[in-house]
């Protein structure tokens, strides 16, 4: 049992990454996708009790490249987008 | 268009509801029925008249699931079903209540 | 139908500003229509949906969910919507000028009440 939350805007544009970083369970996961691919691109605090992953082709689309900064984010492409999905047996978004 | 109640004009709009929610009272609801082809008796009137109170304490329209529950809740599973209620009002019974008890149209009656 | 029953378990997660928009009324619409389907029905109110809770808005005005939250037992949604304390206490509001009663739920007991259901919506 467990829950992934999606985010899609920036921490600029919106509270949703944080808000939604402070609800994040131990076997849950956050899949950052659109907008929200800004944040482990910058120097974003992304900390949470569970997995953080951003999705590849929207970071590509915007010319962002992986931050060896942000070592705790994993990177996934659209078939990794789905096994997440399958994996998880709940899924959340964060407006 | 608009309704004559003991010579009183009433205006309507929106397919027969009525413009102003303050115009009702039973007169108008009988004249209202009347268009919708029902002769009210007690059965109609217990529904009507909860339908207003529900109205009145949640300033909610429900749709028909909602409705049939409510009424389920309030008055027994006796009256709160679809078989029940259609017979009371075969035009709808959501929409009948409504238009008859001088509530706004639910958003969920598109007719 | 009481929680334990058959059906899905529902949680709904209301994060909206009472008014400003039709999305707080919407979102609430959608948990009595889930259970007005006999499903067991949760409320969890987070962030900014806190303030729907909160007693003294004008009930006439029908934009607010207010009035609408005195039906939950109508639709049997018997347990009390849980509240999550930060959220509350971010926005300087307590329990008691709330016009429900709730269960208040710290922040980090929150993701276990996420997983705890069978259908996830956050509106």
């Amino acid at each position: 049992m467990a829950v992934l939350h999606i985010v899609k805007h920036s921490p600029d544009a919106s509270q949703a990454l944080r808000r939604c970083l402070a609800r994040v369970g131990p076997s849950d996961s956050v899949l950052l996708i659109e907008d929200a691919v800004y944040a482990p691109a910058s120097d974003a605090a992304l900390r949470c009790a569970g997995k953080i992953y951003a999705l590849l082709p929207d970071m590509a689309a915007r010319g962002l490249t992986r931050n060896p900064l942000q070592g705790d984010v994993e990177y996934v492409d659209y078939a990794g987008f789905v096994q997440l999905v399958v994996n998880h047996d709940k899924v959340i978004s964060w407006n | 268009m608009e309704l004559i109640v003991d010579g009183k004009r009433i205006a309507t709009r929106d397919k027969g509801f009525l413009a102003d929610p303050a115009d009702w009272n039973e007169a108008v609801a009988l004249v209202i029925a009347e268009r919708e082809r029902l002769a009210l008796d007690a059965a109609h009137w217990e529904i009507i008249h909860f339908m207003r109170a529900y109205y009145r304490d949640y300033h909610h329209l429900p749709n028909n699931r909602q409705f049939t529950k409510a009424v389920q809740k309030t008055l027994g599973p006796d009256k709160g079903n679809s078989r029940y209620l259609y017979g009371l009002f075969p035009g709808g019974p959501l929409r009948q209540v409504c238009k008859i008890g001088g509530l706004p149209r639910p958003p969920s009656c598109i007719t | 139908m009481a929680e334990g029953m058959n059906g899905k378990r529902f949680l709904f997660v209301l994060r909206r500003f009472p008014i400003g928009g039709p999305q707080a009324l919407e979102a609430l619409d959608a948990a009595l229509t889930a259970a007005a389907f006999d499903q067991p029905v949760r409320l969890l109110f987070l962030d900014d949906g806190v303030w729907q809770l909160k007693r003294g808005q004008p009930a006439a005005s029908g934009r607010s969910p207010m009035a609408l939250l005195g039906s939950l037992a109508l639709y049997d949604i018997a347990a009390p919507p849980w509240v999550e304390r930060e959220s509350l206490e971010e926005r300087g509001l307590t329990p008691q000028e709330l016009t429900i009663e709730v269960t208040v739920l710290a922040r980090d007991r929150v993701a276990a009440l996420l997983d705890d259901c069978d259908v996830l919506l956050n509106l």
